[in-house]
C-alpha cells in the first residue's frame, strides 16, 4: 500500500517557523489575540493527524523525505509511525490549547512576545522529534527542544533563580544530548544505518556488537537527562521558574516525554537485553519513588505537580524496562493519560495563581464558588489522576498494575513500589485538584481576569477529553494506541481498553490505592512536616551538589588558568624554549641521530670571530650600563657581518654593517629615554634562565648538525647560480634573487619596513606637543663642513650602488641604506627642521611600494608570466658599467625609495618624541 | 599558462597591497580613506569569491612569480583550501572595514589604521596562497608587524603591555620558524612545499633527523601562531586590549593562519613525519581544547572569555588534522570557516555590548535582552553556533569530527570533544545570562553610546553566513572535502 504523504505536516512545521517570527509582533500588543490566532496552525495539524489515525491503525504511516546533507549521509526522512503519531497529537493538541491559554495568561507582560517566539520553535522541535527517522535529524530537533526549554525557563530572567534554573536545565539536558549524539553515532556506525526504521527492522542484532554497552550507556544518558530520571531529576522542579503555560506544556506534557519516546523507539532494539531491563527498572523505580516522596513535602502547587511528573516519568521508564507487551501497552496508555490530566491540572494551577496571587496550598480554599467551571475541570482531572472510574486514568492505572504484577522478575517489589507511588499520586491529585476549591473558611477575593474563557478552555477541554476517553476507551485504543504499541513491540498488537475488568486482584489494588491516597490527603498537615524532617536528614540535595560542583569546577579552572596564564612574559618565554628544547632532542634522536658529517678544514679566523661574537653576547647580557650593552650588541652585529664576509657574501656583509650602523645611530637618540638597566631577577632565577637558554641553544645546534648530516640533493640555489646570468641578466646573484627569483619575498619585506615606519610614526605621533625648543642638531662647524661634502658623495654612491646592483655587490636595499645614512647626517645639521616629520617621507614609502607594484605592469602588458622581468635595453653608465634595464630595476628602485623613506620617517619621529619627553619632564604644557 | 585564468589569483595577492599603498598616499584625508577602505575591502571580497569559483570550477590555480618555475621561483597556489580561506578573509575584511567606521577612533585613523589594516589583509592573503616556506615566513612577518602596530595604536598602558607580550612571543616564534626554514633548506635544499615532500619521498620516504627536527621546529612555530597549548600565552594577553574592530578581525583571521599553516605544511610537505608528529598533536590538541575552555569559563570580561574560547576551538581544528583522514580534515576545515564567522561576530557583539550594555566586565552589564532584542538574536545565533547547537553551523563540524573520531576508535578523544562542547556552551550562557538576561546592577546607570549601521550590517552578514552554513551545509562540505583531499593527497608537481 502506498504511504500517504505528509506534506500537510511539513507545511505545518514551516508555518510554525514563520509563526515564531510573526506572532511575537502581535503578542506585544494583544497577546490574547495572538494566542487564539496562532492556535489555528497546531489545531489544524491536530485534526489532520487525527485523520491519519485509522490508516496508522492498519500499519500504514505517512512519510516524507528530502535531501539535506548527502555529503554527510544526512537526509530528512520523516515517518509518522505509531509512537510518532501519538506524540505529535499530544504536541499539537495540547499545544493549541497552551497557545490560547498562554496568550491570555501573559497578556500585557513583557514575556508575551518572547513566549510566542520560543513556544513556536519548541513546537516545531517537538514535531521534528516525533517524526524524524534519521538519527541526526532527530538529534537536531532534540537539541532544539533543550534550547527552547532554556529560553522559556529563563523568561523570568530578571530573577537570579530563573537564570540558575535555566542554566541547570540546559547543562543537564545539554550534556545528556552530547552523550546521546555520541551514542547515536556509535549506533549508526555499528548497525550500518542511521535510520530508526531500518534499525528497528534489524531487531536486536546490534546487541551482539562489541560496542553495545557503550552505546546503551550513552543513549540512556541522553534519555534519562531529558526525562528527568534520578540522578538527573533536579532540573525539573527548578524549571517551574518558567511561566505556568510553559511548565504545563514542556515540563509535564511534551518535552520530558521525549526521553521516554526515544526509549520506546529503541525498545525493539535493546528491549529484551538484561542490561536494558535492569537499568530501566532500577532507575525508573528510584525516580518514581523519589518523586513521590519529594512531592509529599511540597506546598507549592506547581512544585507538587513537578514532583508528581517526575514520579510519572519514572513509572514510564520502569514500564519500558519490564519487557512485556502488556507493560508497553501500559506505558503508552499512561503516557496519554498523564499528558491529559497533568496539563489540565497545571493550567488550573496557573489560573488559581492568577486569581489569588498565591500557589501555596495551605492558604488556598474556597475557590469553587467564584470559579465553578475551573473547579469542575480540576476535579475531573484530579479524579483521572487518582485513577477513579470512569476516567481514563482508571484504565491507565489498571493496566499499570497488571503490568507490574505480571513482571517477570521482582514482581512483588515493583508492584509495591508502584502502589506507593500511585497512592501518593492520589494524594497529590486531591491536593491540587480538589483542596483549593473546597470551602474551609472565607471565600477569598479573586482577580476577575482569571475567569476568562481563554484561561478556562484549556483545562476544561483536557479534562473533558480524559473523561470521554475513559467512557469510550476504544476510540483511543483501537487504532492510535494499537499502532503505537505494535511499533514499539515490533509485532501487531490489538489494544483493547475496557473500563471494567471484573473483580480481580488489580481492582482490589486500585481500591486500596485510592483509600491510602485519600488518607495521605486527609492527614496532609501531619504528614508533610514528617517528610520535611525526613528529607532534611538526607545527606545532600542534588541541586546543591550540582551548584557546588559547578562552583568547584570554576574555582579549579581559575587556578589552572592562572597557573598557565600568569602574566609573566619571562615565564612564557621559558615555556616556549623548554618546549623547543624537549621537542628537538626527541626529534633528532628518534629520527636516527646525527648523520655522518664531512668536516672541512678548521679555519682560525672564523673561529676567532665566533668567539668574539659569543663573548660580546655574554657581555651584553651581563652589562649594567645602557651604553655598554648597546655597544656589545653592536659587536655581535658586526661580528656576524664579518662572518658573512669571510664566507663570501659581500652583499650580506655590507647590508649587515649598514643596518648595524643605522641601528646604533637610532639607539643613540633613544638612549636617554631608556630606563636604567636594573636587575629584577634573583641569582637563582638567572641560573634557571641560563640553563633554559643553554638547553634551547644546544637543541638548535643539534638540529642544525642534523641538517648537515642529511644527505641532501643539490639545493635549488645551484639552479639559481646557473640561471642568473643567461636568463636573469645579472651577475650579482644576491640581487637577482632579491629582485627577480624571489621578488615576492622582497615585496613582503619592504612592506614590513613600511609597516614598521608607519608604526613608529603612528605610535609616536601627537601623544604630546612639539613646542619645545630642544637643540638636537649636531651643528659644530667642522661637522657642518664635513657633512657638506660627505652627504652628496654618499647620496651619489647610493645611486650608483642602486644602478649597478644587478651585476656588482649592491642593489636597492644597500643603496637605500647608504642614501638614508647620508640624509641622516645632513638632517642632523639642520637644527629646527630635523624634528618636523617631513611630508615627503610617507610619500617616499608609498611611492616606493607603488613602484614595486608598477614593476608588475610590464609583464601584464606583454602577456608574459606575471612579474616576469621585461627588458628594455642596455645603457652604459659611469661607475656602474653596462647596465641592462628592465622591470626588475623598477622594482629595485621601489626598494630603494622605501628604505630611504622608512629611515627618514623613523628618525624624525624618534627625535621628535625624545624632544617631547624633555618638555614633559620640565613640566611645560601648551 | 593562460594569464586570464590565473588573474583572480594574481588580483587576490596584489589588490590588498594596492589598497595599502593607496591608503598611505591618502594619509590625512580621512573621508577619502574611509571610502577607499570600503571600496577596496569590497573588491578584496569579490576577488576572493571569484577565486573560489574559479578554483571550484577549474581546479587549482598556480602562478610562478617572475616566470621562474618552482622550486627556483616562488609559486603561489590556490587549491580549494587556499581559495576558501582567501574568500573568507575577504568577507572578514569587508565586515571589519564597515565596523571600523563606528569603532576606530579618529586618532587611530590618523596614525595609519587604514593602511595597516590592508597590510594585514595582504599578509594574511599571501600566507594563504604561497607554496613556499620562506615566502610564508615573509607573510607571517607582514602580519605580525601590522598586527602589532594595530594592537598598540590605541595607546594606553594596557594596550601597550598586551602588544609587547604579543610581539615578543610572536617574534620568538618567528625566530623558531626561521631556524626551521634553515634546517629544511640545509637538509633538503628546497623550500617549495611539494618539492619538500617529493625530495623526502625520493630519499626513501625517510628524511632522517634533519627533516624531523625541521618539522618539529615548524610545528612549534605554527603552534605558537595558532595558539596551541602551552604556547598560547600571547593571545589572552592582548586580544582584549585594542579597538573592537581590531580584536574582531584578529580573532577571525590570525590564529587561523597558524592553523592553516599546520594543515598545509604538516599535511602536505611533512606528511612523511606524520607518525611522529600526529600523536603529539593529538594530545596537545585535546589539552588545548580543555585548557582554553576552562580558561573561558572562569573569566568575567566579555572579550577575555571570547579570547580563551578561540584557543579552545583551535584545539578542535588541529585535532582534526592529527586524525589524518580526509573526513576528519574536512570537518576541521568546516570548523575553521564557521569559527571565523562566529568568532568575529561575537567580537562584534562584544563591541555593541560595550556600548549599550554597560561595558565589558560582566559584573556591570545587564538588561540587553530587554533593551536590544535584535542584539540578543544576533548574539545567540553566533554563540549557540559556536557551542555546536544544531542546526547552526558549528554542529556540522562537530558532528563530522566526532563521528570520524569514533569511527577511528578514539573514545577518549570523542569524550574530550564533547565535554569541551559543554564547557563552550556554559561560557556562552555566562555572557548571555549576565549581559542579556540579568538586569544591570542596582544603582549603576548604564551609559549608552550610539550604535549604528556600521555595527549592525557586519553582524547581520556574518550571522546570515552562520545560518546558511548550518541549514544548507551541503555545497560547503563538498568544497571542504575536496580541500581536504587535495591537502592529503600525495603531491605531484604540475
Amino acid at each position: 500500500m502506498d504511504q500517504p504523504p505528509m506534506e500537510m505536516y511539513v507545511a505545518g512545521m514551516i508555518a510554525l517557523v514563520f509563526g515564531a517570527a510573526f506572532w511575537p509582533l502581535l503578542a506585544r500588543r494583544r497577546a490574547d489575540l495572538a494566542g487564539w490566532f496562532s492556535a489555528a496552525v497546531p489545531a489544524g495539524m491536530f485534526f489532520w493527524l487525527l485523520g491519519q489515525v485509522p490508516e496508522a491503525g492498519q500499519g500504514v504511516f505517512a512519510s516524507w523525505s528530502a535531501d539535506w546533507v548527502p555529503a554527510m549521509g544526512v537526509g530528512i526522512d520523516f515517518l509518522l509511525d505509531g509512537p510518532g503519531l501519538l506524540l505529535s497529537l499530544l504536541v499539537t493538541g495540547i499545544g493549541a490549547l497552551i497557545l490560547i491559554y498562554g496568550g491570555c495568561y501573559l497578556k500585557g507582560s513583557p514575556q508575551a512576545a518572547p513566549f510566542f517566539c520560543f513556544i513556536h520553535l519548541f513546537m516545531l522541535a517537538m514535531l521534528g522529534v516525533a517524526c524524524s527517522d534519521h538519527f541526526i535529524v532527530f538529534f537536531v530537533f532534540w537539541e532544539l527542544t533543550s534550547v527552547a526549554s532554556y529560553l522559556l525557563i529563563g523568561l523570568g530572567h530578571a530573577q537570579i533563580e530563573a537564570r540558575k534554573a535555566a542554566l541547570r536545565a540546559l547543562v543537564v539536558t545539554g550534556a545528556g544530548g552530547l552523550a546521546l549524539l555520541a551514542g547515536l553515532i556509535l549506533l549508526g556506525e555499528a548497525s550500518g544505518t542511521y535510520r530508526f526504521s531500518e534499525l528497528q527492522a534489524q531487531g536486536g542484532a546490534i546487541v551482539e556488537h562489541a560496542k553495545f554497552l557503550p552505546i546503551l550507556v550513552l543513549v540512556l544518558l541522553g534519555t534519562f537527562t531529558k526525562s528527568a530520571q534520578f540522578p538527573f531529576h533536579f532540573w525539573l522542579p527548578g524549571a517551574m521558574a518558567a511561566p505556568t503555560p510553559v511548565s504545563a506544556y514542556l515540563h509535564s506534557a511534551t518535552m520530558v516525554k521525549a526521553g521516554v519516546f526515544l526509549l520506546a523507539k529503541l525498545y525493539p532494539v535493546f528491549g529484551q537485553t538484561e542490561e536494558w531491563r535492569t537499568t530501566l527498572m532500577i532507575f525508573g523505580s528510584l525516580t518514581m519513588l523519589l518523586g513521590s516522596l519529594l512531592a509529599l513535602a511540597q506546598t507549592d502547587l506547581k512544585r507538587l505537580l513537578a514532583y508528581s511528573t517526575m514520579s510519572a516519568l519514572g513509572t514510564l521508564v520502569l514500564l519500558l524496562g519490564l519487557g512485556t507487551t502488556l507493560a508497553v501497552e501500559a506505558a503508552m496508555v499512561f503516557l496519554v493519560v498523564h499528558a491529559l490530566y497533568k496539563a489540565a491540572l497545571f493550567m488550573a494551577a496557573g489560573v488559581v495563581d492568577k486569581a489569588t496571587g498565591t500557589r501555596d496550598i495551605t492558604r488556598l480554599s474556597g475557590l469553587g464558588a467564584p470559579l465553578p467551571l475551573l473547579a469542575v475541570a480540576a476535579v475531573l482531572a484530579a479524579f483521572s489522576m487518582s485513577g477513579l472510574p470512569p476516567f481514563i486514568g482508571f484504565i491507565g492505572k489498571e493496566l499499570l498494575y497488571e503490568a507490574q504484577v505480571s513482571a517477570s522478575s521482582y514482581a512483588m517489589l515493583i508492584t509495591f513500589a508502584g502502589f506507593a507511588a500511585s497512592a501518593v499520586n492520589v494524594a497529590v491529585a486531591f491536593k491540587v485538584g480538589v483542596a483549593p476549591f473546597r470551602r474551609r473558611g472565607e471565600v477569598p477575593k479573586i482577580n476577575p481576569k482569571a475567569r476568562q474563557l481563554s484561561l478556562l478552555a484549556g483545562p476544561m477541554l483536557l479534562a473533558l477529553a480524559g473523561t470521554l476517553a475513559g467512557l469510550f476507551p476504544d476510540l483511543l485504543g483501537r487504532n492510535l494506541l494499537a499502532a503505537a504499541v505494535s511499533d514499539v513491540v515490533g509485532e501487531p498488537v490489538e489494544v483493547k481498553l475496557k473500563l471494567w475488568h471484573g473483580f480481580n486482584m488489580v481492582l482490589a489494588l486500585s481500591m486500596v490505592t485510592v483509600a491510602v491516597g485519600w488518607a495521605l490527603y486527609a492527614k496532609r498537615e501531619r504528614i508533610r512536616p514528617l517528610i520535611v524532617i525526613l528529607l532534611e536528614r538526607f545527606p545532600a540535595r542534588a541541586n546543591e551538589i550540582f551548584d557546588a560542583g559547578l562552583q568547584r569546577v570554576l574555582a579549579r579552572s581559575e587556578k589552572v588558568t592562572l597557573a598557565i596564564q600568569h602574566g609573566n612574559l619571562r615565564g612564557y618565554i621559558v615555556m616556549m624554549l623548554l618546549s623547543l628544547a624537549a621537542l628537538l632532542f626527541v626529534a633528532v634522536f628518534s629520527g636516527g641521530g646525527l648523520g655522518e658529517m664531512e668536516a672541512g678544514p678548521l679555519r682560525m679566523v672564523p673561529v676567532g670571530v665566533g668567539i668574539l661574537i659569543m663573548a660580546a653576547a655574554v657581555a651584553a647580557v651581563r652589562s649594567n650600563g645602557r651604553l655598554s650593552a648597546m655597544l656589545a650588541f653592536g659587536v655581535v652585529g658586526f661580528g656576524v657581518a664579518m662572518l658573512y664576509a669571510l664566507f663570501g657574501a659581500p652583499d650580506l656583509a655590507l647590508t649587515q654593517v649598514l643596518v648595524e650602523a643605522l641601528t646604533l645611530g637610532l639607539f643613540a637618540f633613544v638612549l636617554r629615554r631608556m630606563p636604567l638597566i636594573r636587575n629584577h631577577s634573583s641569582k637563582r632565577r638567572r641560573r634557571v634562565d641560563f640553563a633554559v637558554a643553554a638547553a634551547a641553544g644546544a637543541a638548535v645546534t643539534l638540529a642544525m648538525l642534523a641538517a648537515l648530516g642529511t644527505k641532501q640533493p643539490p639545493p635549488v640555489s645551484d639552479e639559481m647560480v646557473r640561471m642568473s646570468v643567461p636568463d636573469a641578466y645579472g651577475r650579482n646573484i644576491v640581487n637577482v634573487i632579491l629582485v627577480d627569483f624571489r621578488a615576492m619575498d622582497t615585496l613582503g619585506e619592504i612592506c614590513v619596513l613600511a609597516i614598521a615606519a608607519l608604526g613608529v610614526a603612528g605610535l609616536l605621533l601627537g601623544f604630546g606637543t612639539h613646542n619645545r625648543q630642544a637643540d638636537v642638531a649636531v651643528a659644530t662647524p667642522i661637522y657642518r663642513a664635513a657633512v657638506s661634502w660627505i652627504v652628496p658623495l654618499l647620496i651619489f654612491i647610493s645611486v650608483v650602488i642602486l644602478l649597478r646592483g644587478h651585476n656588482e655587490p649592491g642593489g636597492g636595499f644597500i643603496g637605500g641604506l647608504l642614501g638614508a645614512a647620508g640624509l641622516v647626517l645632513w638632517r642632523l645639521t639642520r637644527g629646527e627642521s630635523v624634528r618636523r616629520p617631513t611630508w615627503w617621507s610617507p610619500l617616499l614609502i608609498g611611492g616606493g611600494l607603488a613602484a614595486a607594484v608598477l614593476s608588475m605592469v610590464p609583464s601584464l602588458l606583454a602577456r608574459a608570466p606575471f612579474m616576469q622581468g621585461q627588458w628594455f635595453g642596455e645603457v652604459w653608465l659611469p661607475l656602474a658599467g653596462k647596465v641592462k634595464f628592465g622591470s626588475t630595476f623598477i622594482f629595485d628602485v621601489g626598494v630603494f625609495l622605501v628604505v630611504v623613506g622608512v629611515t627618514q620617517l623613523v628618525l624624525a619621529r624618534v627625535l621628535q618624541s625624545s624632544e617631547i619627553d624633555v618638555s614633559k619632564s620640565l613640566g611645560r604644557r601648551s | 599558462m593562460n594569464t586570464m585564468s590565473t588573474s583572480p589569483l594574481i588580483l587576490a595577492v596584489v589588490l590588498p597591497l594596492i589598497a595599502a599603498v593607496t591608503q598611505i598616499l591618502l594619509t590625512g584625508h580621512s573621508r577619502a580613506q574611509r571610502a577607499a577602505t570600503v571600496v577596496f575591502s569590497a573588491l578584496v571580497m569579490a576577488t576572493g569569491v571569484w577565486l573560489l569559483l574559479a578554483v571550484r570550477g577549474g581546479g587549482p590555480l598556480f602562478v610562478d612569480f617572475g616566470g621562474w618555475d618552482a622550486p627556483v621561483g616562488i609559486r603561489f597556489q590556490a587549491d580549494m583550501l587556499s581559495a576558501v580561506m582567501v574568500a573568507v578573509t575577504g568577507l572578514i575584511a569587508f565586515c571589519g572595514a564597515v565596523h571600523s567606521f563606528a569603532e576606530v577612533p579618529h586618532g587611530q585613523e590618523r596614525r595609519g589604521f587604514h593602511s595597516l589594516f590592508f597590510f594585514l589583509i595582504f599578509g594574511v592573503t599571501g600566507a594563504f596562497l604561497t607554496a613556499d616556506l620562506f615566502n610564508l615566513y615573509v607573510w607571517f612577518e607582514v602580519m605580525l608587524l601590522a598586527s602589532f602596530v594595530l594592537l598598540a595604536l590605541g595607546g594606553g598602558r594596557k594596550a601597550i603591555e598586551g602588544a609587547v607580550k604579543y610581539v615578543t612571543l610572536n617574534i620568538a616564534a618567528s625566530l623558531v620558524f626561521l631556524v626551521g626554514i634553515g634546517v629544511v633548506y640545509g637538509s633538503l635544499g628546497t623550500l617549495n612545499f611539494e618539492d619538500i615532500a617529493q625530495r623526502i619521498a625520493a630519499g626513501g620516504g625517510e628524511g632522517g633527523a634533519g627533516v624531523r627536527a625541521a618539522a618539529v621546529l615548524l610545528m612549534l612555530a605554527f603552534g605558537v601562531k595558532a595558539g596551541l597549548f602551552p604556547l598560547y600565552a600571547w593571545l589572552p594577553s592582548s586580544y582584549h586590549t585594542p579597538s573592537h574592530t581590531v580584536s574582531a578581525v584578529f580573532a577571525g583571521l590570525l590564529t587561523k593562519v597558524g592553523v592553516y599553516s599546520l594543515f598545509r605544511v604538516m599535511g602536505t610537505a611533512f606528511a612523511s613525519e606524520a607518525d611522529f608528529l600526529m600523536p603529539l598533536l593529538f594530545w596537545v590538541s585535546l589539552l588545548t581544547m580543555v585548557i582554553g575552555g576552562v580558561g573561558a569559563a572562569c573569566q568575567v570580561h566579555t572579550r577575555r572569555i571570547l579570547s580563551f574560547h578561540i584557543i579552545s576551538q583551535i584545539g578542535y581544528m588541529t585535532f582534526a588534522l592529527s586524525l589524518g583522514t580526509v573526513e576528519a580534515l574536512a570537518a576541521g576545515i568546516f570548523f575553521v570557516i564557521f569559527n571565523i564567522f562566529a568568532k568575529t561576530n561575537l567580537f562584534f557583539a562584544a563591541s555593541v555590548i560595550d556600548r549599550i550594555g554597560g561595558g565589558e566586565n560582566l559584573k556591570h552589564t545587564g538588561g540587553l535582552y530587554r533593551t536590544a532584542p535584535w542584539l540578543s538574536v544576533l548574539f545567540l545565533i553566533s554563540a549557540l553556533g559556536l557551542a555546536g547547537i544544531p542546526p547552526l553551523s558549528g554542529f556540522w563540524g562537530k558532528f563530522a569530527l566526532i563521528r570520524e573520531t569514533l569511527v577511528l576508535g578514539h573514545g577518549f578523544g570523542a569524550f574530550v570533544l564533547l565535554a569541551t562542547g559543554m564547557i563552550t556552551l556554559f561560557s556562552m550562557t555566562k555572557i548571555w545570562a549576565e549581559a542579556f538576561w540579568k538586569e544591570p546592577p542596582e544603582g549603576e546607570a548604564i551609559e549608552k553610546r550610539p550604535v549604528g549601521p556600521a555595527h549592525v550590517v557586519p553582524m547581520v552578514v556574518l550571522a546570515a553566513g552562520t545560518v546558511v552554513l548550518g541549514l544548507y551545509p551541503e555545497p560547503f562540505f563538498e568544497i571542504f572535502r575536496t580541500a581536504a583531499e587535495q591537502i592529503l593527497q600525495t603531491p605531484t608537481m604540475p
